[in-house]
């Protein structure tokens, strides 16, 4: 498993340097380094002369990706590409164009986006689950249909409606809790009650849709009849046995999430004021920060990597067929 | 399951008592509630809080409370009226030919070769407590030559245990003038101050030869040490005085005086903020500033919560005197005398989502708002006479509006070096004309900005020295004086301009070609379609076709730079209260391209800029105003901007905050607010008691949903398997 570990982290280098290029590419197609050094200079009273000094002084005086004034290999190396992507195969982030340290800025962030995401994930599994779980048991009845009815519509209704009606019933109408904000310590209890709410219930629709057909096909097994059969109590049936089965399916899902919880939701951030990365990500779009969003999608790109590679994993760990060489 | 059935009326009460006390939707701490506090929101995170890199408002917001400049405006004061703030009077200037021989006032702008100000400071000023102070018993900085080792617990300023003060003095004055040119640092202002201040711009260039030499040997973000760099330009005469030397006469100088680019920096901070290892942990002057002033930043998260507290080194002053009537009625002559400042502690909270943030001021957690187009017509209504005034549901919260019109203007630019609508002929300008009589901007601010704005008759915003009201101030091209109002000429009258200018009809009568004319802006969601089609039926009306030419910001820049635009949309908000101020942007060597400057329009008239070097060197009196009246009619029949509007800031007060009065100039207003704590938390509890009812609702819903799935569950169970046929009784 060590060998596969590592080859899959060597098959993850060519893989960032890709995702690396189209970010690169993607955003210097709509900002030069001079829209760039403009939207931090502010717009009054700037000088092309402190264009350039900006420039010169964060390295993006240089050609993008060829500089044709210098010799050899450096032709390459002296780019704005090249200078700009290396450090950060060493997870060294730089500043962001605002002069604040982009590493320091995300350890800090972490947390918070932590704090929401990850009681939502852990709730959002079981509760799915237990639904599907519940429809499949009830197949066919009154209780699956209007299940299906409720996830269809839970489905069709966007995130944004979910995030504002719950601001408006529970926070404005019902005095609840607090409408947004953020605060360490037991204080934080009162401000993830509202996101966490919303965010179980908006992704309800489609992840409880699917878990019902994996565990619909699980249901129509041999293992299952046998089972009841038996006279093992349908709760034994499906927490024991269907779940365990259609393990590899939800762990698929599941699984790969995980590395990413640490980068947060760009939405339910911004309308929760929460100071997770996802507002720090959608802060730096929209003062074209490249340092910030590149380090940004560098992050996500490696969480993603390192989420496949715990799924693998943990396929091991479900299913002792498996193995990984 | 049984587990969690057993322990959730345990989670239930921890949940309640995690949300305190106090009513639960209430985001402060429990601790908090009935203290001297006022709450804030701001939307866009400060970028820079170094007072010689900061510019935007929602910098000076935070700067100004903290920093000192020598002037401030006074509170009170409508013209705005400069006053001391820590300079003991008003700067003496004095003017100087090129052998250094005194003039004497009111000579001649052409024979003075430069001004000295000369600006004396009160004494017993003293910093707020800061670590870069701070001295060991044998008088030796604690914390000037930190290593790695003392940094490893240290991860914001207020990890230093120790922290100390001192008197301000000049030099710390003179210090900051140097950092204007300072190698590392981006100020805004010092082309502009380069071209004025002697010797700025020979400054900079021996401080960036002496930071380079540096560098190779300390590295680049060593300390650079100003003082063993002197500017000639400015001089430390004693303590607690000092000279600035001016290139020429420029009177607007003053009004940059109090700005927070003229604040004093204690060279100490600077040393303190450049040793390694600080900035790797946001630690640096332009996150945690060092000033004077009656409030202090303690903490400084911009992601979520920055507080300003009481600064307890303080040097004391007292709520101005000096209002007007309709100040004295309106209570903000109440506080005349008292010591400043009111309120302990400002905590501006980051709420990026205006609905969050309008809902938390109507729950009382915020104390002032201001009032986004989808609230407007929930918080705002219009009287009979005009008026605007707050809705009945905001008064019976005792909530007030509070009005001023900006010292700002929205146009509608024409590119003067565009064939067909720029230039100076008699056929573009009638063209021009004839577009301004035909864009109604009443409609537009009724339409569009609520009726916050009124319309402009030239570049000046009211309020502003040189702005003339009435029947004289009007725009004699656009509008007429009738019922002592000015009433936009009929389309008529644009019709007839339009056939003068070669257009009859919006047929040019040269190819016999429909008159199209394009409009740049940058990219507008959906929300702004209505306002270009608008736009398109206002030029309709002379049928000439409008094509909206949609770019991203970054490419409307570009076009604007390179003069590739016909017509755009621009605004100005003013530095200072001077006329100099809105009239420079229509200055010919302030034209954009080629030159760079803020003339967006590339409007280039000689007279014009004869006019304005005479009007920026004298000082408000009649001769200067003469000059200014010329100035703008030639703009009116030049009319290379529509002149748009200027907009009316509207604000939002709970009843319990006090002494405001609305100022676009001074941003150092904190100080003068005053907060009835004790009415506000009676308030919030009445506004938010909790609403339990939907709570028990949902549980009975849930409840009512569930008992069916268990009694079908049991019933199942029992339904089958061979244990319960056995049970029953029945033949297996």
């Amino acid at each position: 498993m060590f060998d596969y570990i590592i080859r899959r982290i060597f098959y993850a280098i060519p893989i960032l340097i890709g995702v690396n290029l189209i970010t690169f590419t993607l955003f210097f197609v709509v900002n030069t380094p001079d829209d760039m050094a403009r939207m931090q200079l502010g717009i009054k009273r700037v000088t092309p002369e402190a264009i350039s000094k900006w420039k010169q002084e964060r390295g993006y005086d240089k050609p993008l990706v060829y500089n044709g004034a210098e010799e050899g290999a450096q032709k390459f190396t002296h780019t704005i590409f090249f200078e700009k992507s290396t450090a950060m195969f060493v997870f060294d982030f730089g500043r962001a164009d605002d002069g604040r340290d982009i590493a320091h800025e995300i350890k800090t962030r972490m947390l918070p986006s932590l704090a929401i995401a990850l009681p939502v994930f852990l709730l959002v599994l079981v509760a799915y689950v237990t639904f599907a779980l519940m429809m499949v048991f009830f197949r066919a009845t009154y209780i699956d249909f209007w299940g299906v009815v409720l996830c269809v519509a839970l489905m069709s209704i966007s995130s944004l409606f979910y995030i504002i009606s719950g601001q408006f019933f529970i926070s404005k109408l019902w005095h609840l809790v607090p409408i947004s904000g953020f605060s360490g310590g037991l204080d934080m209890g009162k401000f993830l009650v509202l996101p966490v709410v919303i965010g179980v219930i908006s992704g309800a629709g489609a992840s409880t849709r699917w878990y019902r057909t994996i565990f619909l096909e699980e249901m129509g097994k041999d293992y299952v009849r046998t089972a009841r059969a038996k006279g093992l109590p349908a709760s034994i049936i499906l927490f024991r046995h269907v779940l365990r089965n259609a393990m590899i399916p939800i762990l698929t899902g599941a699984v790969v999430v995980i590395p990413l919880l640490f980068l947060g939701s760009l939405i339910a951030e911004s309308f929760f004021g929460i100071p997770g990365l996802g507002s720090y990500t959608i802060d730096a779009i929209n003062s074209q920060d490249f340092a910030v969003v590149r380090a940004m999608v560098f992050l996500g790109s490696f969480l993603y990597i390192i989420g496949l590679i715990l799924t693998d994993i943990s396929y091991t760990l479900v299913d002792p067929r498996i193995s990984l060489e | 399951m049984k587990a969690l059935i057993k322990y959730l009326p345990a989670l239930f009460v921890a949940l309640l008592s995690a949300c305190g006390v106090g009513s639960w939707n209430d985001p402060y701490p429990a601790t908090d509630a009935g203290e001297n506090i006022l709450y804030s929101a701001f939307a866009e995170r400060p970028k820079h809080l170094d007072p010689v890199q900061s510019y935007s408002s929602n910098e000076i917001l935070f700067t100004a409370q903290v920093y000192e400049p020598p002037l401030q405006y006074h509170y009170l004061k409508r013209p705005y009226k400069l006053v001391p703030l820590s300079a003991t009077k008003m700067p003496a200037v004095q003017y100087f030919d090129m052998n250094g021989g005194r003039l004497p006032e009111g000579v001649d702008k052409e024979e003075i070769a430069y001004t000295i100000y000369e600006i004396s400071i009160k004494s017993g000023i003293r910093y707020q407590p800061h670590p870069a102070f701070a001295r060991n018993k044998h008088g030796k900085f604690l914390y000037h030559n930190l290593t790695t080792k003392d940094l490893a617990k240290v991860y914001k300023l207020n990890d230093f245990l120790h922290a100390d003060t001192r008197e301000l003095t000049a030099e710390d004055y003179v210090y900051e003038i140097k950092r204007l040119a300072h190698p590392r640092l981006h100020s805004p202002i010092f082309g502009l101050m380069s071209d004025y201040i002697v010797g700025l711009k020979e400054y900079s260039a021996t401080l960036r030869t002496a930071a380079n030499k540096q560098s190779k040997t300390k590295g680049n973000d060593a300390y650079l040490d100003l003082n063993n760099f002197p500017l000639e330009g400015v001089q430390v005469v004693d303590s607690y005085t000092y000279r600035i030397k001016i290139k020429g006469k420029y009177p607007q100088f003053m009004y940059w005086l109090a700005m927070p680019f003229f604040a004093p920096i204690p060279w100490e901070a600077d040393h303190f903020y450049t040793q390694h290892g600080l900035a790797e942990k946001n630690i640096t002057l332009d996150w945690y500033p060092v000033g004077t002033g009656p409030y202090m930043l303690t903490k400084n998260n911009p992601n979520s919560v920055m507080v300003l507290e009481k600064n307890p080194n303080f040097h004391g002053e007292a709520y101005p005197a000096g209002g007007t009537t309709e100040d004295v009625k309106v209570g903000l002559l109440a506080d005349v005398g008292k010591p400043l400042p009111f309120i302990s502690k400002i905590m501006f909270y980051r709420d990026k989502e205006s609905i969050p943030r309008w809902n938390k001021f109507l729950q009382g957690y915020y104390d002032a708002s201001g009032i986004g187009s989808d609230s407007f017509d929930q918080a705002v209504q219009i009287t009979g006479q005009g008026e605007a005034t707050v809705t009945e549901a905001m008064r019976a919260q005792g909530i007030r509006l509070e009005t001023t019109v900006a010292a700002s203007t929205y146009y509608m630019g024409f590119n003067m070096l565009d064939p067909q609508v720029g230039g100076f002929t008699e056929s573009a300008r009638k063209l021009r004309q004839a577009i301004s009589i035909a864009v109604d901007y009443e409609e537009y601010v009724s339409i569009f900005a609520n009726g916050r704005g009124i319309p402009a008759q030239g570049p000046i915003a009211p309020g502003i020295s040189g702005y003339r009201y009435g029947k004289e101030g009007i725009n004699p091209v656009v509008y007429d004086w009738k019922n002592e109002k000015p009433r936009r000429k009929s389309i008529e009258i644009a019709r007839i301009l339009l056939a003068g200018a070669g257009y009859p009809n919006g047929i040019d009568i040269k190819t016999g070609a429909p008159l199209v004319l394009y409009f740049d802006v940058t990219a507008r969601g959906a929300d702004d379609k209505s306002k270009l089609d608008w736009m398109r039926k206002q030029f309709q009306k002379l049928n000439i076709q409008l094509v909206v030419r949609s770019t991203d910001y970054n490419r409307f820049q570009d076009k604007i730079r390179k003069g590739n635009a016909q017509i755009f949309e621009w605004g100005w908000n003013a530095d200072y209260p001077d006329p100099e101020n809105f009239l420079f942007l229509l200055h010919g060597p302030q034209r954009k391209v080629g030159n760079d400057g803020e003339n967006a329009a590339n409007y280039d008239n000689p007279e014009y800029n004869d006019l304005f070097e005479k009007m920026k060197n004298i000082e408000n009196s009649p001769e200067r105003q003469k000059i200014i009246d010329r100035m703008v009619k030639i703009l009116r029949q030049d009319a290379p901007w529509l002149w748009g509007y200027h907009p009316k800031d509207y604000g939002l007060y709970h009843t319990w905050y006090k002494n405001v009065k609305p100022n676009t100039m001074a941003h150092n207003n904190m100080k003068y607010h005053r907060i009835d704590a004790n009415l506000r938390r009676k308030k919030r509890h009445n506004w938010n008691e909790p609403v339990l009812w939907p709570v028990v609702v949902c549980l009975i819903a849930l409840m009512a949903g569930l008992v069916p799935a268990v009694v079908a569950y049991r019933k199942k169970e029992r339904g089958a398997g061979i244990g319960n046929l056995r049970e029953r009784g029945e033949n297996v």
